[in-house]
């Protein structure tokens, strides 16, 4: 396959950053997209020109760490796959790739295609744990859950935390983020001791990193590479509100 | 005030969805009426204007204005203020955006709400500002015979076809608008079910079809049978 590529390219956080565009020739539709970078990548370092920087580790889809906006979509144009297991094949031969990084006030660029996703870290640090004991690890089956709560907070659990659904919704919210890691221990008894102050901590968190609100366009739902239901954002809606009334309650 | 702007995301889009299910109550109450300016029945105009003297002097109703009128300024600020907070949440636009598959209304509400907000100012100041006594009711080729004679203004209005068409484009853009408002509101609020969230946007397309179509029928009379 020979592709046209127009990729983001900016030197650093501060830098005005713009498109540039290169051929690649000769890609196999059998090769992931970002190993068409590294081919391209390698091209780039032998005409002793600067690599495109893009984030990158397990290549399996599951570490989350791929945010490439392609062609107008996270993680390009098949459906629940991260950018890694997406193939050439989804293109067609001659044509021409955008390719651009996340695009959000919390996702500052680092460089080319790199953002900053220090918000999330700092989300997950505002409640998207539960609080143990240290010691020897409890029995497994000590606390009886139905399976369904079990099969809910496992299909949370799926977030990889890679951002696409921020950069899909049109106003850079982070609720399907957001509403996975509250669901998530929500539905588990182990998570509902610290539901409410989890739901708030992690929502005032959300706000605060600069994300946008959510308009019920469920693009994120679209993009999420591990299919995340929307219905987690309704179960967070459920638990902020809870968590809000019974905190005034207690005043 | 600052407070108010302050809350946090979601309880913002609570009060939106309130306010919000509030005035979708109200439209189908004023569909109700409105229906009575067509000859629907014998003494539809009597209908139509004792329904009007009730929603206009009776006290309780007065007690409900105000939270009508409440509703629509919250929607709006609130509205507003979400709306540039998501803009303000990316300051640097794609190349190439909108390729994902969303709910195809939701991207416009804004747009949406602000030519309903437009519409809602010019029909006010041609109905309530008029009972109010701040506006002049406009001339048509029926008189007017007071201030509270909604009948005739009406009808002085949907005569003129010019009005009468931007009345239709305007109610088919509330009709958007409401498409996607009915499920979001639900969503919003938590309500989202395995089973009855497909009931839910059933419901709702229906409500953004029964309604617009219920009050273009009032203008679609005029022009054509009138």
């Amino acid at each position: 396959m020979n592709l046209t590529l127009k990729i983001w390219r900016q030197e650093n956080p501060q830098a005005k950053g713009r498109f540039e565009k290169y051929d690649v020739k000769d890609i196999s539709s059998d090769a992931s997209f970002l190993e068409m970078l590294d081919i391209l990548n390698e091209q780039l370092i032998h005409e002793g020109g600067d690599p495109v920087a893009f984030d990158h580790d397990c290549r399996e889809g599951i570490c989350g760490a791929c945010s490439l906006y392609i062609n107008g979509r996270p993680h390009g144009p098949d459906t629940g796959i991260t950018v890694c297991q997406m193939h050439m094949r989804n293109f067609r031969d001659g044509s021409t790739i955008t390719i651009e990084p996340w695009r959000a006030k919390a996702f500052p660029v680092i460089k080319d295609l790199m953002v900053d996703r220090f918000a999330f870290d700092k989300i997950i640090q505002a409640g998207g744990y539960i609080s143990v004991n240290a010691g020897s690890a409890p029995d497994a089956n000590v606390i009886p859950i139905p399976k369904e709560n079990a099969e809910t907070a496992m299909d949370a659990a799926a977030c990889i935390g890679c951002g696409a659904c921020v950069a899909a919704c049109k106003n850079a919210s982070a609720m399907l983020f957001v509403s996975a890691r509250v669901s998530q221990f929500a539905v588990l008894p182990q998570g509902k001791i610290e539901a409410a102050k989890r739901a708030k901590s992690m929502v005032a968190a959300m706000d605060e990193m600069g994300f946008g609100n959510c308009t019920n366009t469920y693009a994120c739902e679209a993009e999420c590479p591990k299919n995340i239901s929307v219905s987690h954002i309704a179960r967070m809606n459920r638990e902020f509100f809870i968590a809000k009334v019974t905190d005034s309650a207690k005043k | 005030m600052s407070k108010f702007i302050h809350y946090s995301s979601l309880t913002k889009k609570y009060i939106m969805s309130i306010a919000g299910f509030f005035l979708m109550m109200f439209l189908i109450v004023h569909l109700g009426i409105n229906l009575f300016i067509l000859p629907i029945t014998e003494n539809h105009e009597d209908v139509f204007r004792n329904g009007v003297e009730f929603m206009t002097s009776n006290p309780l109703i007065k007690v409900m204005e105000v939270f009508l009128f409440a509703a629509f300024i919250i929607h709006i600020i609130y509205g507003a203020v979400l709306q540039i907070k998501n803009w303000m949440s990316r300051p640097v636009r794609y190349r190439i955006e909108g390729w994902s598959h969303t709910s195809f209304f939701s991207k416009f509400m804004i747009h949406t709400g602000i030519i309903v907000f437009i519409f809602l100012v010019i029909h006010l100041m041609n109905f309530y500002l008029v009972k109010e006594g701040f506006t002049e009711a406009l001339s048509g080729p029926v008189t007017v015979e007071n201030n509270h004679d909604f009948y005739h203004m009406a009808i002085n209005l949907f005569t003129n076809t010019t009005y009468s068409v931007i009345y239709i484009l305007f109610i088919v853009l509330l009709g958007f608008h409401l498409n996607h408002a009915f499920q979001s509101a639900f969503q919003s609020l938590g309500w989202n079910h395995s089973r009855y969230t497909p009931v839910i946007k059933a419901i709702g397309n229906i409500y953004s079809i029964v309604i617009p179509l219920g009050f273009i029928l009032i203008p679609l009379y005029f022009i054509f049978l009138y």
